[in-house]
């Protein structure tokens, strides 16, 4: 199969991104100058992210299609208002998590941000599910832009207007050169920050706009530092098929009200872990010293026992320093909880901590 | 003044007398990134030719560091452990990583010069 390239193809090129291939695309891994000063400049100015891989699903639908997405989501939609989003996962029926997910409550029905290695699955995993009643697209029509940090609402505000006025976690239609464009207060990098859905023929020109005005392209390599450092999951690696969302301690995500309920699809499974407790737990864990433990690196007890495994390690440039998420045998999950992690044969100290490692700063409303 | 001299792994190597200081080239640390991690090998041990003589660390993935020549670490530079940002700053003279009393003077023979080393690292780039 061709990798595949983004509208922002050529502007990647102009400003000297080195390519990786990412889930069947041509993704821009960083820029010239560097993770670190890309990570940074976002967190104190303002990053623009190429993050149009992603899958943007339309489903269409009324009353009857809420009822048939909360078989599947663990989500009070009834109850999400127009232009809310909400953050969720698909499950199977061993509540094993096959992608997470942003969904947003439009007046035609949802848009779905999906993630991009499981965009195809999902679509026809849900196609299943939904029993083909309703209109879907996985629109290839449109890119999908982030912009991320603290100047960004005055950056993004100057190119289209009023879109400051958005709460955390919420969206709407605004226009840019007077195509229509859905923007949601929302991002993964620990900062205030927007998701722009734009068709693919304009995404070039509002990006150069945004760099313009004073924000930057930012390429993977900084989006996963960031990501870590505000404690977010990263599919294939923090999340897969093998953990469930009370695993994976994203309990908070689940609504209560459909809990008490039981009907969605793994309801079975998360209420018996919510009950009986889990044996593993995803944690934030903080090496000593600078060593970097990496996806894989085994977790050990202060009695040398195996207890787990780290699934996202690197170097935090605002923590200056090692950062990590992993997944231990509950009994060790305490927060200060000493372990052992196993770099290249060797033991090196580390502790359980809480997350995130940086903290947020979103912008007020979270409903 | 001696001649530098450098290796298929991207390492540069100086010698004075018997003493040999080694580091990463210029070109290597260009590829790897911002290097945030360094590991260097014990005062007093040993060391082969080719062999593991210590780590880098990027943001995105660890790489070995080799020695081209065989000898016994008489020094290492502390000052790259503690901030491995200098490795990228200067890596061909301030951030070398570790000195070596050499074993075989004839080990050198196999290695580049500049101007072959420039060319090679043109040509695998």
């Amino acid at each position: 199969m061709n990798t595949k390239k983004t509208s922002l193809y050529k502007l990647h090129q102009d400003c000297n991104a080195k390519f990786v291939e990412f889930a069947g695309y041509h993704m821009p891994i960083q820029y010239s100058e560097g993770i670190v000063e890309e990570h940074k400049f976002t967190r104190n100015h303002s990053g623009i992210f190429d993050v149009s891989h992603m899958g943007q699903l339309f489903i269409y639908g009324g009353d009857e299609l809420i009822n048939d997405l909360e078989k599947i989501f663990p989500l009070d939609l009834k109850n999400l208002k127009l232009n809310h989003s909400k953050y969720s996962f698909l499950m199977d029926k061993d509540a094993g998590i096959q992608d997470d997910l942003i969904i947003t409550k439009i007046s035609e029905g949802f848009l779905i941000i999906l993630n991009a290695a499981c965009k195809n699955d999902d679509f026809k995993i849900l196609k299943i599910l939904l029993n083909e009643k309703y209109k879907m697209v996985l629109d290839e029509n449109r890119s999908l832009i982030a912009i991320q940090g603290p100047k960004s609402s005055q950056i993004l505000n100057e190119v289209i207007n009023k879109v400051k006025d958005l709460n955390f976690m919420s969206g709407n239609w605004f226009l840019f050169d007077n195509q229509k464009v859905y923007i949601t207060r929302s991002g993964y990098t620990g900062e205030d920050g927007f998701e722009i859905s734009i068709p693919n023929n304009f995404a070039d020109k509002l990006t150069r706009e945004l760099i313009d005005k004073g924000s930057k392209l930012v390429g993977l390599g900084a989006r996963d530092t960031l990501r870590l450092e505000a404690g977010l999951c990263l599919y294939g690696h923090d999340l897969d098929k093998d953990k469930t969302p009370v695993e994976a301690n994203l309990k908070w995500a689940i609504s209560k009200e459909r809990i008490s309920k039981g009907d969605f699809i793994g309801s079975d499974i998360i209420i018996k872990q919510l009950n009986n407790g889990v044996t593993k737990i995803r944690v934030g864990i903080k090496p000593e010293g600078r060593i970097i433990a990496r996806e894989k690196t085994k977790i050990f007890n202060q009695s040398d026992v195996h207890i787990g495994e780290i699934t996202s390690g690197t170097f935090g440039p605002s923590v200056n320093g090692p950062v990590a998420m992993g997944y231990v045998e509950n009994e060790f999950s305490k927060k200060n909880t000493k372990v052992f992690l196993e770099v290249r044969g060797k033991k090196y100290a580390a502790s359980i901590c809480s997350l995130p490692f940086y903290k947020k700063s979103y912008v007020k409303g979270v409903n | 003044m001696s001649e530098v001299k450098f290796s298929k792994e991207h390492e540069w190597i100086k010698l004075e007398g018997d003493v040999a200081t080694i580091g990463i080239t210029k070109h290597a640390t260009e590829m790897l990134g911002d290097i945030v991690f360094a590991e260097l090998p014990e005062k007093g041990s040993s060391v082969e030719k080719d062999g593991t003589a210590g780590v880098v660390e990027s943001t995105k993935a660890a790489s070995d560091v080799y020695t081209p020549v065989s000898g016994e670490v008489v020094d290492t530079n502390q000052a790259i452990v503690d901030d491995p940002s200098k490795i990228n700053q200067d890596p061909e003279n301030s951030a070398w990583f570790f000195k070596l009393k050499i074993k075989d003077v004839s080990e050198m023979e196999s290695l580049m010069n500049k101007e072959d080393y420039d060319k090679f690292a043109k040509e695998s780039a």
